[in-house]
């Protein structure tokens, strides 16, 4: 047989039907609903007469919606208090495994899947939220879905794509010192542009990539929607078999066996080949931080706020223009020590236990500037337990952090806790985008480190010189 | 589904790149409990002032272009967030098709599902339709013509694109995915059946 690509296998091994013309009915193997879509969808579902084909393939957790104010619970907001009541309903009349506020299992959707063991490699996961594409770090194919979507996966368990094209970018260099995934990716997104895997299915490969903690796999593939690719992957390996093992969905015993048997055969093949290959030395960079309102704009830390009238075309300056207008920056001055008034450190990007390590290495010991606010908000209940048994929470409050709930939180703000107008702030999410923490919001991008480094500095600073 | 099969009128230039679909509509405005009109709060950001008024820069607010059922944009249109409001919000707003090089992979899927076209074209010939939506005499028509997948432009130019044949199918006769795939329900069983033995651990 020709030599396949991890896509290739994985997209293969589901197609029901071929329709033709390069669609395919693909078969769902996991289907994970948050609070926005989640109860609605069901309800939907319900009202329309129809029945959720396979609801032990679906799992519901509440993330975008709630508080993530300390001691929450769903009644905290109105808004939480609405959609947790349609969750705990649909989910329970139609069968579905909810993980309810104070469980294990409860946060993040992306940060819930793998750490449940419900996001398994060579399996298919859809969302319906576009950083699905984080679950692609075991070796899945997982992307987002819409709410139509999202429908017609809980009718049929099954959705008709068109098959994406296949790139491939290999990770070559050593990451320097204070360097993180979430800064090789950022660089990436810099180099190639916010489009540059649109249609595209892309695999991360090459040692530096091999070399990567799963949590910190996740974290990069998580930003794979970030330069237009629905899907990020990563081919199981080591790592990701010793990361899975024992989790509460993954398989066990003789199953488990069976699993890892398959799970071998996924990685690419000697000699497969991809629509486009990139190849991206990172063995130099310094720790990224963004400058403008899209994650192409990014620069080291080091470096300074790019300057519009060197751009390569009117519109692309006049693009630069209004973004550097929106986040209130100068061209040319340097970017560190710019002074901030927030910092987030969360989301399905970076809330994980290492993540949290990172950024208590550097507050250690150390006081949140006097004119920050710092939230830190765990990606999980587990993740939030499994801090609290290390004591980071300590060291976090102790600092003059804010120790909050799992959810998403400010990232989207969708729970109602937004940044105020023309405040700046550091944050681990993943998108800058205007008014994507509220309205008039100026959000820096940065790792979980660069963040914390920020609080303490009060001004956009480099990890590297706390650590 | 409503159908799609021609459509004619004003085409607006949004002449902007990566435009993401927090633009499009934030999501405060998505989540509250209430029932909200989306189209009037399509755009918001770039359309309204601070204070509520209009932004004359906009290009929807410019008389000619106002209620405009096709938009050209420019390179990665809809990036970012899965939410499918964003493509209600553009309906609502009276869009219905919307041209440009490429286009964000989840937005691009939810039009279909809303009777919405995405074409995609190549950037020269986006830069040669802005410049005719823009310099054409006011309210001079494009028609969109998805049986014969072409678009005719005031210059009298017909500009031919591609759309995936069930897509189409889908959208001319406005037909229900869902209905389409539930058709098929036995295929998806004797998938089922098969893969359970393949892949035991997938059905728990
Ligand atoms: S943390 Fe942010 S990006 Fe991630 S799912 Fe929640 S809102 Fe979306």
């Amino acid at each position: 047989m020709a030599a396949q690509t991890l896509f290739d296998k994985i997209w293969d091994a589901h197609v029901v039907t071929d329709l033709g013309s390069g669609m395919a009915l693909l078969a769902i193997d996991r289907h994970i609903m948050h609070d926005l879509g989640g109860g609605r969808g069901l309800k939907q579902i319900r009202e329309s007469g129809r029945k959720v084909r396979n609801p032990d393939m679906v799992f519901a957790v509440p993330d975008h919606a709630v508080s993530s104010e300390p001691g929450r619970t769903s009644e905290t907001t109105e808004l939480s208090s609405g959609y947790m009541k349609l969750l705990r309903e649909e989910t329970s009349r139609h069968g579905i495994r909810l993980f309810d506020l104070g469980e294990p299992g409860q946060g993040i959707v992306h940060v819930v899947g793998p750490e449940m063991g419900i996001s398994l490699p060579g399996s298919t996961v859809v969302c319906g939220d576009s950083h699905t594409c984080t679950h692609g770090a075991l070796g899945a194919m997982a992307w987002g879905i819409g709410s139509s979507e999202l429908l017609h996966v809980l009718a049929t368990q099954t959705l008709p794509q068109t098959k994406p094209k296949r790139m491939r970018v290999t990770f070559t260099g050593r990451l320097p010192e204070g360097v993180q995934s979430k800064d090789i990716m950022l660089y990436l997104i810099g180099r190639l542009g916010a489009a540059a895997g649109a249609g595209s299915a892309v695999e991360f490969a090459g040692l530096t990539i091999q070399n990567l903690s799963m949590e910190a796999r996740l974290s990069l593939c998580n930003l794979s929607i970030e330069m237009g690719a629905r899907f990020g992957m990563i081919a199981p390996d080591d790592t990701t078999l010793e990361y899975l093992a024992g989790r509460a969905f993954a398989p066990k015993g003789a199953l488990w066996d069976r699993a890892v048997a398959h799970w071998r055969t996924l990685p690419s093949d000697e000699g497969c080949v991809f629509d486009r290959e990139e190849s991206v030395d990172i063995g130099a960079i310094a720790p990224q931080i963004t400058w403008g309102t899209s994650p192409q704009d990014v620069v080291g830390i080091d470096g300074a706020i790019p300057d519009p009238t060197a751009a390569a075309g009117s519109s692309r300056r006049f693009e630069m223009e209004t973004a550097l207008r929106y986040m209130g920056l100068e061209p040319l001055k340097p970017i560190a020590g710019t002074p901030i008034d927030r910092v987030f450190i969360g989301s399905c990007t970076n809330s994980r236990i290492e993540d949290l390590r990172q950024a208590a290495a550097i507050a250690r010991g150390r006081r949140v500037d006097a004119r920050v606010t710092a939230w830190v908000v765990p990606g999980s209940y587990n993740v939030m337990k499994a801090a609290e048994a290390e004591g980071l929470d300590t060291v976090f409050r102790t600092a003059g952090f804010d120790w909050r709930e799992p959810g998403c939180a400010q990232c989207a703000a969708a729970n109602g806790e937004v940044v105020a107008p023309g405040e700046r702030i550091v944050s681990t999410s993943n998108r800058n985008f205007v008014g994507r923490q509220g309205p008039g919001a100026r959000t820096h991008l940065a790792s979980p480190a660069m963040a914390a480094a920020s609080a303490i500095a009060g001004s956009i600073a480099d990890p590297r010189r706390l650590a | 589904m409503e159908t799609f099969t021609v459509l004619s009128g004003v085409a607006a230039p949004l002449a902007r790149e990566n435009v993401d679909t927090d633009l499009i509509i934030p999501i405060p405005r998505l989540v509250t409990l209430a029932n909200v009109d989306l189209g009037k709060w399509a755009f918001e950001a770039i359309r309204y002032h601070k204070d509520g008024s209009e932004n004359s820069d906009f290009v929807l607010n410019q008389s000619r272009y106002r209620g405009a059922p096709i938009l050209i944009a420019g390179r990665n249109f809809g990036c970012g967030s899965s939410r499918e409001g964003a493509v209600v919000a553009i309906r609502r707003l009276g869009i219905r098709c919307v041209i440009a090089p490429s286009f964000g992979d989840i937005f691009f899927n939810n039009c279909f599902q809303n009777s919405v076209l995405p074409i995609a074209l190549p950037q020269e010939e986006i830069d040669r339709l802005m410049e005719e939506a823009r310099t054409c005499t006011s309210g001079a028509a494009f028609a969109v013509d998805l049986e014969a997948r072409e678009i005719r432009t005031p210059g009298q130019r017909t500009v031919a694109f591609e759309v995936d044949p069930n897509r189409r199918q889908g959208l001319l006769k406005g037909l229900d995915p869902i209905d389409t795939t539930l058709m098929r329900d036995g295929e998806i069983a004797a998938f089922q059946d098969r893969d359970r033995k393949a892949r035991p651990w997938i059905y728990g």
